[in-house]
């Protein structure tokens, strides 16, 4: 009798393992009630961000004054992951988060974690544009959608798009005329790998010839899963299917890891991670073709409002702005990226629907337009993107070097031209663990070539097995897959473990005390 | 029972001074085979291979098996930068303890750093004073000791922006658990140093004494002469004179 006692109470303790009950909408907001929500946002390490974020709080506050939000700043996306794994198990994720849907998909994988929106999204009353919002909110016909379809995960939106992205090629144009090339106008991986190695000349003494310093790396890629993702769909070749299966190891991988292998060696491209931010190398004449998120504008060329070098590094050049290099120029391709906003569930329905309310808010002119202003972003509505202000904003571009600032405008002005020619990767449980695989094929050739080994089949074949094995890319089904270690088992389980184990010895001793009765 | 006393206490006595023979002194470290001095490990290419026995004096991270740590020997310093690492074997690199490093020798923004590396600890125990490196502020020779832990003396704490004596973040953007900038001169030249929050967090007390610096207080400083796109130490200790 003690034994069942002790398990019915241990399994009692096992309920909360279950997770969350579902959100369930309730009939109206509480607008007695106290709320305190966090708000876990990223920002570009840019302090006006940082400020927007804070101006719209305390807006926000002034139209509910009964919900309180607290502000959590990061400066990656990586970090806001890291922490919301890690405060999942012990249900202390943040109401309101900046995220990736790549990272949505993984957070997914607990029970009611996050929670689905198109019931938010459709309520008459706090819905999109709902009747009972104390502000101007967004339609949903409002929301540019292909940026709201990237928020879909299992045919459900997880998330709301707060700013959208992509990458730039921002190009030393001064250097490359010096070279004798003339820009095309539209970048191809033929043009700029042939120019990065024509940068290579140098004199007797180690002077590259373009730019008379002992330092040149004519082509830097910031994020290398972009760069091959994107020469992936460009050569319309395989990534990943909309199902999950990984099928980035393929020849056309294996045909482009040679080509970068080529202009590693040679040192005439490097990346971000092996080198540093392209954006120091571009800004001192070291760098020809920095490619980086068009959010990075106010780092780039000459008269770039944001630094990280001193003053007397910085040279003069004229910066062009323009499409990532591609294999097709009658089809250019290119990732579309940037912040969403998902919600976190609570055991207080009215909890969520204070994050709800908060969460809709950031789609509103005033947030969306400052925030987008604040870096080389698209607005996500079309309200806002339409807005006089924001019309006006990008019809001054050059006017000044900060809030003008050309290369910034230029960059949001190449997003707003290609919305068309972006796209998305396919989202599921080990989407951002492939991502990082593509990076890391990318990465380890060209650490690999500097350090003079060779690519040829043998190595592409390790290497394939080596990023396979470390992303846990052939655990059967992507869902499985992450470089996540799963942890430790949980105290509920153990306890569980425990108890059963108590149970089985108990059973064991009554059935020989039966036996000696 | 006295001998038996006499005899422990003895024995004890000489334990103990034996460990703390090791601290601030000369590693006096004989190379094992095949390891590179520093001045070797100096004059090697960047994305050479590289064999060291070098010492631990601070930690700055564990991530998925990943550790970056402050090292040095008696000649120079090493950056390990996400050296492969178990968690239990993190806990085991306290500072002083001695480990041989195999991996790349690399640079990123100017600072040279030891990448991809495997680690084995082995016996023997070193921890380095701070080397008052003020007077080489400004100057080439100064890079000569990058990474070692450095003291600077009688800096004057300077506006970080705003009137603030520091930023969370560089440019303010952070909060509280962010990275620490803060700006000190000596002899009219400003330089900017940091404290690094995986290194020294919120709970430090260097964290929050550099909270409570006044522009214009005067301080002394210890910390590692770490690199980015030039001299930016990551600072552990501050006082105020």
């Amino acid at each position: 009798m003690a034994a069942i006692i002790m398990t019915a109470s241990f399994l009692t303790g096992c309920h909360g393992s279950k997770g969350l009950a579902a959100f369930q909408m309730p009939e109206t907001f509480d607008a007695s009630g106290e709320y305190e929500i966090t708000f876990w946002a990223k920002n570009d390490t840019n302090k006006t961000q940082t400020e927007i974020y804070e101006q719209a709080i305390t807006d926000f506050e002034q139209i509910y004054p009964n919900i309180h939000v607290n502000l959590r700043l990061y400066t990656n996306y990586g970090d806001i992951y890291n922490d919301v794994i890690t405060n999942i198990s012990t249900n202390t994720t943040p109401n309101v988060c900046i995220t990736y849907p790549d990272h949505i998909a993984t957070y997914l994988t607990g029970v009611n974690v996050v929670v689905p929106l198109d019931t938010l999204f459709a309520d008459e009353r706090y819905g999109l544009g709902g009747s009972q919002l104390a502000y101007d909110g967004v339609n949903r016909e409002d929301i540019i959608e292909p940026f709201l379809e990237e928020c879909v995960i299992d045919e459900q939106h997880y998330a709301l798009p707060f700013m959208r992205s992509t990458e730039a090629c921002y190009v030393n144009r001064t250097y490359v005329e010096k070279l004798g090339y003339t820009l095309p106008e539209t970048l191809t991986w033929d043009f700029v790998w042939e120019v990065s190695e024509a940068a290579l000349a140098a004199d007797a003494d180690g002077n590259y010839l373009v730019n008379g310093q002992t330092v040149m790396i004519p082509f830097i890629y910031k994020s290398t899963d972009n760069m091959m993702i994107q020469m992936l769909k460009q050569k319309n070749a395989g990534y990943a299917s909309e199902t999950g299966d990984i099928l980035l190891f393929n020849d056309t991988t294996r045909q482009l890891l040679a080509t970068i292998a080529g202009h590693g060696q040679s040192k005439a491209f490097s990346t971000f991670k092996i080198s540093s931010y392209p954006a120091n190398f571009l800004n001192a004449g070291q760098c020809i073709f920095a490619v980086d998120s068009t959010a990075g504008a106010t780092w780039m060329g000459t008269d770039a409002p944001l630094s990280d070098i001193s003053e007397d590094k910085v040279v003069d050049f004229e910066t062009a702005v323009m499409t990532v290099p591609q294999f097709d120029t009658e089809n250019p391709q290119m990732i579309s990226q940037g912040p969403s906003v998902c919600i976190f569930n609570k055991a207080d329905a009215q909890e969520v629907l204070a994050s709800w309310l908060f969460a809709q808010y950031l789609l509103t002119n005033d947030v969306q337009i400052a925030y987008a202003e604040t870096e080389g972003y698209l607005p996500v509505t079309k309200q806002a993107q339409n807005a006089a202000a924001y019309q006006d904003y990008l019809s001054r571009s050059g006017e000044d070097n900060n809030l003008y600032y050309e290369v910034k405008i230029q960059a949001s002005r190449l997003l707003l031209d290609n919305i068309d020619n972006t796209f998305v990767t396919p989202v599921f449980n080990g989407s951002a663990s492939l991502r990082d695989a593509a990076g890391q094929l990318v990465e380890t050739t060209v650490k690999s070539v500097r350090r003079g080994e060779t690519v040829d089949d043998a190595y592409l074949d390790q290497l394939f097995a080596d990023v396979t094995s470390l992303y846990r890319l052939d655990q059967g089904s992507a869902a499985a897959a992450g470089k996540a270690d799963l942890g430790p088992l949980p105290q509920t389980a153990k306890r569980l473990l425990i108890t059963l184990g108590v149970v089985w010895v108990l059973i064991l001793g009554f059935a020989v005390w039966e036996h000696r009765k | 029972m006295k001998k038996y006393l006499a005899l422990i206490l003895t024995a004890a006595m000489t334990l103990a001074l034996a460990g703390c023979g090791a601290e601030g002194e000369s590693a006096g470290d004989e190379k094992s085979e095949g390891v590179m001095t520093y001045e070797e490990y100096a004059a090697a290419e960047l994305e050479t291979e590289v064999v060291v026995e070098t010492y631990v004096q601070a930690k700055q991270s564990w991530w998925e098996d990943k550790a970056t740590v402050y090292t040095q020997d008696k000649d120079g310093a090493y950056f390990l930068y996400d050296m492969a690492c178990s968690e239990s074997d993190y806990e085991k690199l306290t500072p002083g303890t001695k480990i041989k490093v195999t991996g790349y020798k690399s640079e990123w923004a100017g600072e040279v750093e030891i990448i991809d590396a495997t680690f084995e600890i082995e016996d023997g125990s070193y921890i380095a004073e701070a080397m008052d490196v003020t007077d080489l502020l400004g100057s080439d020779e100064l890079i000569d000791h990058q990474n070692k832990f450095v003291s600077f003396k009688d800096m004057t704490v300077e506006d970080a922006g705003d009137g603030a004596a520091f930023l969370y973040s560089w440019d303010g953007s952070g909060s509280d658990g962010d990275d620490l900038y803060f700006n000190v001169s000596k002899d009219g030249q400003t330089y900017t140093f940091t404290v690094e929050s995986y290194l020294c967090d919120n709970t430090t007390e260097v964290y929050n004494a550099v909270k409570n610096l006044q522009v214009g207080d005067t301080v002394d400083m210890e910390g590692f002469l770490y690199w980015y796109e030039g001299v930016n130490p990551h600072i552990t200790s501050v006082t105020v004179k």
